[in-house]
C-alpha cells in the first residue's frame, strides 16, 4: 500500500505539493485526478524517490522507496512515455531493466507478448509510435510482476484503440488483486476506469472517496423551465409543493424533477413555456467545479463556462474532509 | 539493497546495446592506431629531415603514440555518452526507479565504463606501439628498453582515466550536450593552448590531461614540473574528484 503523510514539495516560491496525505487502497484502480499543473507528476516522482520531498514522507508497504530491495518487484511505474534510448531495441531496454532487479530474462519475453510488442522486440525504439512507446513503458512497469502499478497519464496522445487497451489492462490488473494508481486530468477517463478517486488541485487534496460515492453525490439531474410569466409558473409550482432553484437567463430548475409531470402542471395552469428541458450534470462538470479555484490558468472567465451549461452543477464542492460547501457560497462564486 | 553484480550486468547491457557508445570506443582504437602508424611511417621515411634541428633523444614510443591526442577525444565522448544519454533521453528516471541507491548505481556505472575503457585502451596502446615500431624500422625501440613498458601502460591508463573523468563531469552537469560542449573544447583547445602560455602554464600543468600524459614519456623533458608517477597521481585525483562530485550531485538532486 502507498501511504502519503503530509507530503510537501516546494520549488522556490511555488508549492507544487502541499501537505498531501492519503492512502492508495489495495486491489483497486485509484484515479489520481487534477488539472494540469496540480502536482500529480511531482507526487508520483516523490513516491518513486526520484524527487525529494521538502517535507513529509511516502511509504510503500511501510518502507521508503529507497529501502526496497529490487523495487521493480514491488511497484512498477510508467512516468513519461519514451524514457527509452532511441538507439536501443525494445528487448534490450527491458533486458537491462530486468537484470538490474534480478528478474529472469524469460519475463522480458513474457511482458513483450503481454503488451503486443513481440513483433518489434528487436527493433530500435527510434521508430516507435507514441502508442508503441507507451506499451513499452507499460511492459517495463509490469516486468517485476509488482503488486502495485503506477501510471502517469497513460492515455495521453493515444488513439481510441490504445485508450481502450489501457483501460482494459488496468481493470484486469485490479481484478488480479493489484493496486493500480493512475493519474489523469480527464474526469471522463477516470469515470470509466477508477474504483476510487483522489482529486488534487494546486498540490492540495480536494477529495478522497470511492467512485460510486462521487457519482452518487455529483450526478443529480434537473428539469429546466423557462417562461415569459415567471410569477404564474412559481405559483403553479408552489401549489404542487415544488421549490425550483433559479437557473441561468431567468430560467428555473427543478432538481430531480419529472419532465412530463412538470409539463402537465404548466399546461394545467395555462403557463406558456419557452423551454422545458432535462439537465444532466456531468462528472466532468462536477470535477471542473471542484477544481475551479485551484486551476493555475483559467481559459477565460464566466461566459464560456455558462454557455457550456455549467450552472447545472449540483453537489459539487466537496472538500477534502467530506463537508459540503453551502449553496450560498457556491452561488457567490458563480 | 539491490545486488551490485546485478547492477554491473545491467549497465553492461546498457552500454553494449547502443551503437553510439560502441562506435566511439572503436573510433578510439582506429584513430590512435591509425594516426600513430601514419606518423611513424612518415618519420621513418623522412628521419634526417625531421630530426635536423632536434637535439633531444628520439622518442620512438612517443612517435607511435602521436594519435593519442585525437584518440582521447573519442574516449572522452564515450565517457560522456555512456552517462549523458541517460539524461538526454529521460531514461535516468527509469534507471533510478530500478536502482534507487544512487551511490551504488554510479559506482556500478563507473566500474563497467572503466573496465570497458581499460580493455579497449590496453589493446589500443599495445597495437599502436607494435605497429608504430614496425613502421619506424631501424629507429624503433622495444618494450624491454627503459621506461617503455611503463609508457605503453601509461597510455592505456591515461585514456581510461580521461574517460572516467568525463563520466564524472557529465554526472555533475547532468546534461549530455553541456558536457560535450565543456569537455571537448577544454581538452582539445583550452588545455593545450594554456599549457603553452607563460605563467598560465604553471596552472595548466596540473590539468588532468597534461598530468596524465606525463605517464607516456620515456625521456625526461626539459622544464617538466614532475615525473610520470606524480602525473598519474594528479590525473587519478582529478578522476576521483569528478566521480565523487558526480555522486554528490546525483544523490542530492531531483531526477
Amino acid at each position: 500500500m502507498i501511504e502519503l503523510h503530509d507530503l510537501t514539495k516546494r520549488y522556490g516560491k511555488t508549492l507544487a505539493v502541499d501537505r498531501l496525505s492519503f492512502q492508495v487502497p489495495q486491489g483497486v484502480v485509484t484515479g489520481f485526478l487534477g488539472p494540469n499543473g496540480a502536482g500529480k507528476s511531482t507526487t508520483m516522482r516523490m513516491i518513486l524517490d526520484l524527487d525529494r520531498p521538502t517535507n513529509g514522507r511516502v511509504t510503500i508497504d511501510g518502507r521508503r522507496y529507497g529501502q526496497l530491495s529490487e523495487p521493480l518487484k514491488y511497484i512498477g511505474a510508467l512516468l513519461e512515455a519514451k524514457s527509452v534510448h532511441p538507439g536501443r531495441t525494445a528487448r534490450d531496454h527491458l533486458l537491462w531493466l530486468a537484470q538490474s532487479n534480478r528478474i529472469p530474462t524469460r519475463r522480458v519475453d513474457e511482458v513483450l507478448a503481454l503488451v503486443g510488442l513481440t513483433p518489434v522486440a528487436r527493433k530500435r525504439a527510434r521508430g516507435f509510435s507514441l502508442g508503441m512507446g507507451q506499451r513499452l513503458g507499460i511492459a517495463s512497469a509490469l516486468l517485476g510482476d509488482p503488486e502495485i502499478v503506477m501510471f502517469d497519464e497513460p492515455v495521453n496522445g493515444l488513439d481510441p484503440e490504445g485508450i481502450l487497451w489501457i483501460r482494459n489492462l488496468m481493470k484486469r490488473l485490479a481484478t488480479e488483486g493489484r493496486t493500480v494508481f493512475v493519474s489523469s486530468h480527464l474526469m471522463s477517463e477516470m469515470a470509466v476506469t477508477a474504483d476510487h478517486l483522489v482529486v488534487i488541485g494546486r498540490g492540495r487534496l480536494l477529495a478522497d472517496l470511492p467512485m460510486p460515492e462521487f457519482i452518487r453525490r455529483n450526478s443529480r439531474s434537473a428539469v429546466r423551465m423557462r417562461t415569459p410569466h415567471p410569477e404564474r409558473l412559481l405559483d403553479a409550482l408552489a401549489g404542487a409543493g415544488i421549490r425550483p432553484e433559479p437557473g441561468p437567463g431567468g430560467s428555473y430548475e427543478v432538481v430531480d424533477g419529472d419532465l412530463a409531470r412538470l409539463g402537465d402542471l404548466a399546461a394545467a395552469h395555462g403557463v406558456v413555456l419557452h423551454e422545458l428541458s432535462p439537465q444532466q450534470a456531468s462528472l466532468e462538470e462536477a470535477f471542473l467545479q471542484m477544481t475551479a479555484d485551484s486551476v493555475e490558468y483559467h481559459a477565460g472567465d464566466g461566459p464560456g463556462r455558462d454557455a457550456a451549461g455549467a450552472p447545472g452543477v449540483w453537489g459539487a464542492g466537496w472538500t477534502a474532509d467530506g463537508t459540503r460547501q453551502s449553496a450560498a457560497a457556491r452561488q457567490e462564486e458563480n | 539493497m539491490t545486488s551490485f553484480p546485478a547492477i554491473l550486468r545491467s549497465e553492461w547491457t546498457k552500454i553494449r546495446s547502443v551503437r553510439s557508445t560502441v562506435w566511439t570506443l572503436a573510433l578510439t582504437f582506429v584513430v590512435t592506431v591509425g594516426i600513430g602508424a601514419l606518423l611513424s611511417l612518415l618519420t621513418n621515411n623522412n628521419f634526417t629531415e625531421f630530426r635536423r634541428s632536434d637535439q633531444s633523444p628520439f622518442d620512438a614510443t612517443g612517435t607511435s603514440f602521436s594519435g593519442i591526442m585525437l584518440g582521447e577525444l573519442a574516449i572522452i565522448v564515450f565517457g560522456v555518452l555512456a552517462i549523458g544519454n541517460e539524461y538526454s533521453t529521460g531514461m535516468i528516471r527509469v534507471t533510478l526507479a530500478a536502482v534507487p541507491q544512487r551511490g551504488t548505481l554510479l559506482t556500478g556505472k563507473a566500474t563497467v565504463l572503466g573496465a570497458m575503457a581499460l580493455v579497449v585502451s590496453v589493446v589500443t596502446a599495445f597495437v599502436t606501439f607494435f605497429l608504430g615500431q614496425a613502421l619506424l624500422g631501424s629507429h624503433a625501440t622495444g618494450l624491454g628498453e627503459p621506461h617503455v613498458l611503463r609508457a605503453v601502460f601509461g597510455a592505456a591508463l591515461y585514456l581510461t582515466l580521461l574517460c572516467l573523468f568525463s563520466a564524472g563531469v557529465t554526472t555533475m552537469l547532468h546534461n549530455q550536450t553541456l558536457a560535450l560542449g565543456v569537455l571537448v573544447p577544454f581538452f582539445f583547445l583550452l588545455s593545450p593552448i594554456l599549457s603553452a602560455v607563460p605563467k598560465v602554464k604553471t596552472l595548466a600543468h596540473y590539468f588532468p590531461d597534461y598530468a596524465g600524459s606525463r605517464m607516456l614519456l620515456v625521456y625526461e623533458q626539459h622544464g617538466q614540473p614532475y615525473g610520470p608517477w606524480t602525473g598519474f597521481v594528479i590525473c587519478l585525483a582529478w578522476t576521483l574528484a569528478a566521480l565523487v562530485g558526480g555522486a554528490l550531485v546525483l544523490k542530492s538532486r531531483d531526477a
